[in-house]
């Protein structure tokens, strides 16, 4: 009898969670999976003479794949989002551990709001106030100048390195919260057994703690590169389009020649770039934690 | 005057180019219901005509409320129609070679002479053929301006901004900023060849390609409008090729330094266009709306407008003698002399125009 109940408490949740994941399905259906297969459908159209022409060619993947200026966008993107990413990282990781481990609760929850500033601020305005500091008449070419450290303005806007500067800025943080969400959960019974069986500092934290922490690293660095080798904004204003990557490539495309065609095409690249990131990295994504 | 002509074709013109992702954008939004309340006036417009020292007039003359769209970009302005109902706009700004467009598609009400200040609008703009189709007239030239160069007159040498050698000129190496449009860029490039935009064909491209790669070093930015102006009042930049009164006009006042002028070897003139929907249920409004915008006062007010600056279409605009220097009025009559539209090219040139400025911008 109690076996019949659970069975039917069984059914009802089954019931229920059909039922309720029902409008999350049809959302992704109609406004993710169709959308991407009609973008597959019209990479192999052409624009013929203003026109879009329904076809089945691969002429513009060859032509993205056999143009070089073209093909320079997609290595330029993915050279920007890898320093972005590993630089990010390299900043992040003191300060989460710094915040975990070294500073007091009350402390903590102070400096996490400041961590979270820039999520507050607007993507232009952000980028546009760097461009305050690093312009030739920005501050920091104004104090080194004055403290006669350099003659000349130093050349830092419109460059790629603005460009991953203004990016570094904004997902440090980001890969802060998502370590310190990590570190924080490590049991500290981990390292006094580790001590205990005659570790040293070093060998806990290279042993138990920094593997412990990659999948909040791992977390923090593909969102990080997600988002980073898709924007559009940090690279036009910061970068100056100097160089172009590959969604401005997109933009000049759709908002000058309304070739949505060969924007597919590099869209669809792009997002072959991201799974690719998303295979390397699933297993520490997919982690679960002891 | 030169006699002011356009190519027709399905290209995309000015102020299209950062439009038609907005376009897109709207595309696929939910359709919007534009209200249209008794005594209002619905205008699909450019941001200079959202103003109240522009409206307010109006507004208090005819007891009406003037709702104002603000949009950028000819395909941004086709997608928010597509989404709208006949009658929910009254009055479309447009770029005036973009005119055709419209009318083909029988969004825009032919409009008689007779009811507008047609003689008292500058000959050139007036006598432009794009300004009539199959010998309609569908929209009236309200403001014009030019591509040339706009320039910080305390770091730079004024006359090498006169003509257009000023490109590749070495002496300014990391100086100059290109205001980011293929389009007129290369024209640019075509005129200081000799070659007239009307006349680029795809023989004269790799020309152009040359030299507009040659530019490249003495590039250090390529941005919108607020960019170019940024790097040019931050002083990261002293010249904005591609630019001019739109670009550093409503900036003057304030910062006497700033300037802008055309090139000797010719200009490149961009004209924007008012017209009425023909599905409007206000015409008579529609027509006064236009009247206004067109009288002497409302030309004065649009030229000066808080969005950006340029010269009114009518040459009697109410405008101060510092507001006339700021825009060159008294030079109107050289710059028509050598001037020539922006218009569409063909789209296959389009394309290849386009490709090449990617290139640029890679290079």
């Amino acid at each position: 009898m109690s076996d019949l109940k659970g069975r039917n408490k069984k059914l009802k949740y089954f019931e229920f969670t059909r039922w309720a994941t029902q409008p999350a399905l049809i959302f992704t259906l109609i406004f993710f999976v169709t959308p991407l297969a009609i973008m597959v459908v019209i990479s192999f159209w052409q624009r013929v003479y203003g026109k879009l022409v329904a076809s089945w060619s691969g002429a513009n993947y060859i032509k993205f794949f056999g143009t070089d200026y073209l093909l320079e966008s997609l290595t330029n993107s993915i050279e920007v989002t890898l320093a972005t990413t590993a630089i990010s990282i390299l900043l992040a990781y003191p300060l989460a551990y710094i915040l975990a481990y070294r500073i007091s609760p009350k402390w903590q929850k102070v400096i996490l709001i400041f961590a979270v500033l820039p999520f507050w601020t607007a993507y232009v305005v952000r980028s546009y106030s760097w461009l305050l500091v690093i312009s030739e008449n920005g501050i920091i070419n104004f104090v080194l100048t004055h403290l006669g450290i350099i003659d000349q303005p130093l050349q830092m806007a419109y460059t790629r390195g603005a460009t991953i500067l203004g990016f570094v800025h904004f997902f440090t943080m980001l890969l802060t919260l998502t370590i310190y969400a990590n570190l924080v959960q490590i049991k500290p019974s981990y390292w006094k057994a580790a001590e205990d069986l005659g570790a040293s500092k070093l060998q806990v934290f290279l042993r138990i703690t920094l593997p412990l922490s990659i999948p909040g690293v791992a977390v923090g660095a593909f969102i990080t590169f997600v988002i980073a080798i898709g924007d559009y904004i940090t690279p036009q204003i910061l970068g100056g389009s100097t160089e172009v990557l590959v969604p401005q490539a997109i933009m000049l495309q759709v908002s000058r020649a309304a070739n949505f065609p060969m924007a597919s095409v590099m869209s669809i690249t792009l997002m072959l770039v991201i799974v690719v990131v998303y295979a390397i990295t699933a297993k520490h994504l997919k982690m679960n934690r002891v | 005057m030169k006699n002011l002509t356009s190519k027709s074709g399905s290209g995309i013109n000015r102020r299209t180019f950062l439009g038609y992702a907005a376009g897109v954008s709207a595309m696929s939004a939910l359709p919007v219901r534009y209200s249209h309340a008794a005594g209002e006036l619905n205008i699909l417009v450019w941001c200079d005509h959202a103003d109240a020292l522009l409206l307010k007039p109006f507004e208090e003359a005819h007891g009406v409320k003037v709702n104002v769209k603000s949009y950028e970009g000819t395909g941004t302005a086709l997608s928010i129609i597509e989404q709208s109902s006949p009658g929910d706009w009254d009055v479309l700004v447009v770029d005036a070679p973009d005119t055709r467009v419209f009318a083909e598609q029988g969004i825009l009400e032919p409009l008689d002479d007779a009811n507008f200040p047609i003689g008292d609008l500058f000959e050139p703009l007036t006598s432009a053929a794009f300004n009539s189709i199959g010998g309609v007239r569908y929209a009236v030239p309200e403001k014009f301006g030019y591509y040339g160069v706009a320039y910080n007159k305390d770091k730079v040498d004024a006359a090498d901004m006169r003509t257009a050698e000023v490109m590749w000129n070495e002496q300014y190496k990391g100086r100059v900023a290109v205001y980011d449009y293929y389009f007129p860029a290369m024209q640019l490039i075509a005129i200081s060849m000799g070659i007239a935009p009307d006349n680029i064909s795809m023989d004269h491209l790799p020309a152009i390609r040359e030299k507009l790669l040659a530019m490249k070093p003495n590039v250090k930015l390529v941005g919108d409008i607020v960019s170019v102006q940024n790097a040019l009042v931050n002083g990261d930049v002293d010249i904005v090729l591609n630019g001019a009164e739109f670009t550093v006009s409503n900036l003057m006042p304030s910062m006497p330094a700033l300037d802008w002028t055309i090139f000797d070897e010719g200009g490149l003139m961009w004209i924007q266009g008012i017209s009425v929907f023909k599905d409007s249920n206000r015409k008579e409004l529609a027509s006064h709306f236009l009247n206004h915008i067109l009288s002497p006062q409302g030309q004065g007010t649009l030229a000066t407008s808080e969005c950006y600056w340029a010269m009114p279409a009518n040459s009697l605009a109410v405008l101060s003698d510092d507001q006339r220097k700021i825009l060159r009025w008294d030079e109107q009559a050289a710059f028509f002399e050598r001037s020539v539209p922006s218009t569409i090219s063909q789209p296959d040139i389009d394309a290849a125009m386009l490709d090449i400025w990617t290139e640029f911008l890679q290079s």
